[in-house]
């Protein structure tokens, strides 16, 4: 049968389903990274988030008699609240941060495409705050030693916690986790004699510290960032200026809780550790909740950047990558209303009329 | 390599599926058994027709007038007799009279032998042009002469010709680069006679470098000052907006036409028109179309006379190997779809397509407000936010957001992963806007 239809009648190969595959595809690595140094109970995690927000997705598909479970968004959810989640966490938290984003976060608004809120750090919140004990308990990777004795803190915590008992003023916390004697791994150590660089970012690049079961090998998180940008998926815009703009911050202004004055803060170390990337490259660029125009997004991760430094560097929390992209979240429509592309052939009206 | 021009922003690039028919030279289509002209083959008012049902024609004699100041001859392409006047449908869906003649051919039909021009003033090729009913063959079929009359005071720093051919598929711009590269060249400086521009400069994207070194070479052995600019790949650098700011740098403003920046802007298809036109005295009666597509048997280009039934063109081309998805008249882009086999080509028509969809068709889904449009948009706008006003109505609000700007030229619609119908919105808005106000 012929069809008739308005043009253009070509279209690009992306579609909702090849990009949320392939923003899924890119967590591989990192996520099976988790289960390889976590252990089975990671993937357990893992298995239960993408099941329970599929399984809510399907739900408020029959209430709104809309199909949209096949474009794949609430796999990609799921996995990414499996993803923020402690390999050690109790399995009732990640099925009720799955509900809580897909039912609250996103369906209350209309479903995909609506929400005003990464639902996955939404949820990751939510949990967070209402489970703060049982979401900051964290397990050592297998590979730093004894995996029993549970530090109970990642490296941004454990420096956090040292740092608040107020006897370290004067060090950085690399420093701090050095003299606190947070492990590290062989490798690590072996690599930092012969190179130079910190033991505890080499362990961080790689993906041997403490803390959620997709964030914590930077390597993995920045290859798959690589293959989204290759795949046009995503541009580097928000990542880039994102971590620039917190990078320089923490530069800048890092020392200051440590004691240690202006511009003596760590630059590449705190973008490796925690959820920083995570968040940077799979978060801030969520399409929903994200400025349209290249400038509004350039605005929106520099505002991302500011408010991870302040969370991160005077908040009582070590982690602050959440907060800040759900604030900017907020602001996303404002910035979308005023930032407005330049148009083709714009002329600056001319005063008293014509020119 | 730096060396490419191009408009920096937005635009995208679509497969160019030009391998289908590039290697396939101009061939000349046998006289159909029936032509249909027609009286709307150009952008204005339809012609008026002076001829009547029974009438004889003559090849290249006139048989429709210019209706008024922005409308175009129309000539016969055969010999024969008018056997039929009534409306029919074209491709772009508009409705109006055809006339229907039965090609007849006879002894003494013109055979269009090479005239003396060197002599003509501007006025006078002018009037040749507008006589010959000149429209402009890259696809808006704007009548020529209305295009080259220069108000006074206006200089004319630029004339530049268009040979981009952008759209997907079409290979008939490519094919008269190649074969007919000193027919183009005398053209331009016709139109240069004409209005008498600063320079002349041919845009020529870079999947076509073979044209670029054909119309260099031609142009060192003819001595004219003519400049080739090779571009980057990226549709729509074909639209004259575009195509102006990757060659000249200026940006033609908002409702603005390219005079208003020293400017002409004239399709390589149209420039061969109008030295046909004066050096041979020859109405614009037939053109290049590429029949293509992955439908088609032998995709190739053809010279076809204006009028000629769909269907006899795509027999031309082997027929069709399986049922196509859709017909399209045009570039994959901006082409019209259509369902009738039986619709003739007009002066616009540049190419026709047969396409079959391969792999499974995506359903649409909410708008994931990713921004792909907005950065695709060549010309600034924001089609999410302009789709948004629309679809709930408020049409005022959509033209407070600059949709009279939007040439439709499908960018949004092409990268837009919900697949939402952007630009089919965009003519709705618009029509429902002008009535609004």
């Amino acid at each position: 049968m012929i069809k008739v239809s308005s043009s253009p009648h070509v279209h690009s190969r992306q579609n909702t389903q090849s990009i949320m595959l392939f923003v899924i595809l890119a967590l591989c690595p990192s996520a099976i990274w988790g289960v390889f140094v976590f252990g089975l109970r990671a993937l357990v995690v893992l298995a239960i988030s993408i099941a329970s927000s599929v399984a809510a997705e399907y739900a408020l598909n029959l209430i709104s008699k809309e199909k949209t479970l096949w474009d794949l968004t609430a796999v990609l959810t799921g996995l990414l609240i499996g993803m923020n989640m402690s390999p050690a966490v109790p399995l009732g938290i990640p099925v009720l941060a799955s509900v809580f984003a897909i039912a609250v976060v996103k369906w209350t608004f209309g479903g995909v495409g609506c929400n005003w809120m990464n639902p996955a750090l939404g949820g990751r919140v939510f949990v967070f705050f209402s489970f703060s004990s049982a979401m900051s308990r964290f397990v050592l990777p297998s590979a730093l030693g004894n995996a029993d004795a549970v530090s109970s803190a990642t490296t941004l915590s454990f420096a956090k916690t040292a740092l608040s008992s107020g006897e370290f003023i004067g060090q950085n916390s690399l420093q701090i986790l050095q003299t606190q004697l947070y492990p590290v791994s062989r490798f690590a150590e072996s690599l930092s004699n012969s190179t130079g660089i910190n033991a505890y970012t080499i362990d961080a690049f790689f993906g041997l510290q403490g803390g959620c079961i997709g964030e914590v090998s930077a390597l993995l998180l920045i290859l798959g960032g690589l293959f989204l940008i290759a795949t046009k998926v995503i541009t580097w815009h928000i990542p880039v200026v994102y971590a620039a703009s917190y990078a320089l911050l923490n530069w800048v202004f890092g020392g200051l809780p440590y004691g240690t004055g202006l511009f003596s803060g760590l630059v590449i170390d705190p973008l490796l550790r925690g959820g920083f990337l995570l968040g940077a490259i799979f978060m801030a660029t969520d399409y929903v909740t994200t400025p349209v125009t290249r400038k509004g997004q350039v605005i929106f991760a520099c505002g991302c950047g500011l408010f991870t430094f302040i969370l991160r560097s005077f908040g009582s929390l070590a982690e602050g990558v959440s907060l800040a992209i759900i604030i900017m979240n907020i602001v996303t429509p404002t910035i979308d209303r005023y930032v407005r592309p330049k148009k083709f052939g714009y002329v600056k009206p001319v005063k008293g009329g014509a020119k | 390599m730096s060396r490419f021009l191009t408009f920096p922003r937005g635009g995208v690039h679509p497969g160019d599926m030009k391998d289908l028919s590039k290697d396939s030279p101009i061939k000349t289509l046998e006289t159909p058994a029936e032509l249909i002209i027609s009286m709307s083959q150009h952008l204005g008012a339809p012609a008026v027709c002076q001829k009547a049902k029974g009438d004889r024609v003559r090849k290249g004699e006139l048989i429709a007038t210019a209706a008024s100041f922005i409308s175009a001859n129309i000539h016969s392409p055969v010999s024969g007799t008018i056997t039929d006047i009534r409306p029919v449908t074209l491709a772009n869906s508009v409705c109006c009279d055809a006339v229907f003649i039965k090609p007849e051919p006879a002894e003494d039909d013109p055979t269009f032998d090479t005239k003396g021009y060197a002599s003509l003033s501007g006025e006078e090729l002018l009037g040749i042009i507008k006589d010959q009913g000149l429209v402009g063959l890259g696809g808006a079929t704007f009548p020529v002469n209305v295009k080259l009359t220069v108000p006074i005071g206006k200089p004319v720093d630029f004339l530049v010709l268009n040979g981009v051919e952008c759209e997907p598929y079409l290979t008939a711009d490519y094919r008269l680069m190649l074969e007919h590269p000193r027919a183009i060249l005398d053209g331009a400086m016709i139109i240069s006679k004409i209005v008498n521009p600063g320079s002349i400069i041919i845009g020529i994207e870079a999947n076509k470098m073979d044209c670029v070194a054909v119309l260099e070479d031609e142009i060192r052995k003819a001595g004219y000052p003519i400049k080739v600019a090779p571009l980057k790949m990226k549709y729509p650098q074909g639209d004259e907006k575009q195509l102006l700011k990757a060659v000249t740098g200026r940006e033609i403003p908002s409702g603005k036409l390219p005079i208003d920046i020293g400017s002409i802007v004239c399709n390589v298809g149209t420039v061969n028109a109008i030295q046909q036109a004066v050096a041979f005295g020859k109405p614009l009666f037939e053109r290049v179309v590429t029949v293509t597509g992955n439908c088609v048997r032998n995709p190739g280009n053809f010279l076809a006379p204006i009028g000629t039934k769909i269907r006899d063109l795509i027999e031309a081309a082997g027929g069709l190997v399986e049922e196509p998805d859709k017909l399209i008249s045009g570039g994959p882009m901006m082409g019209f779809s259509f369902w009738d086999l039986d619709t003739p080509i007009t002066k616009g028509t540049s190419g026709i397509l047969a396409l079959k969809y391969k792999g499974r068709q995506q359903r649409q889904t909410h708008c994931l407000h990713c921004g792909k449009c907005v950065a695709a948009c060549p010309i600034g706008l924001e089609p999410t936010m302009m789709y948004n006003l629309i679809t709930s109505g408020d049409y005022a609000g959509a033209m407070a957001h600059d949709l009279m700007d939007c040439k439709e030229c499908g960018s949004c619609s092409f990268s837009c992963p919900a697949q939402l119908p952007l630009v089919q919105t965009f003519r709705l808005g618009k029509k429902m806007g002008r009535a609004k106000k």
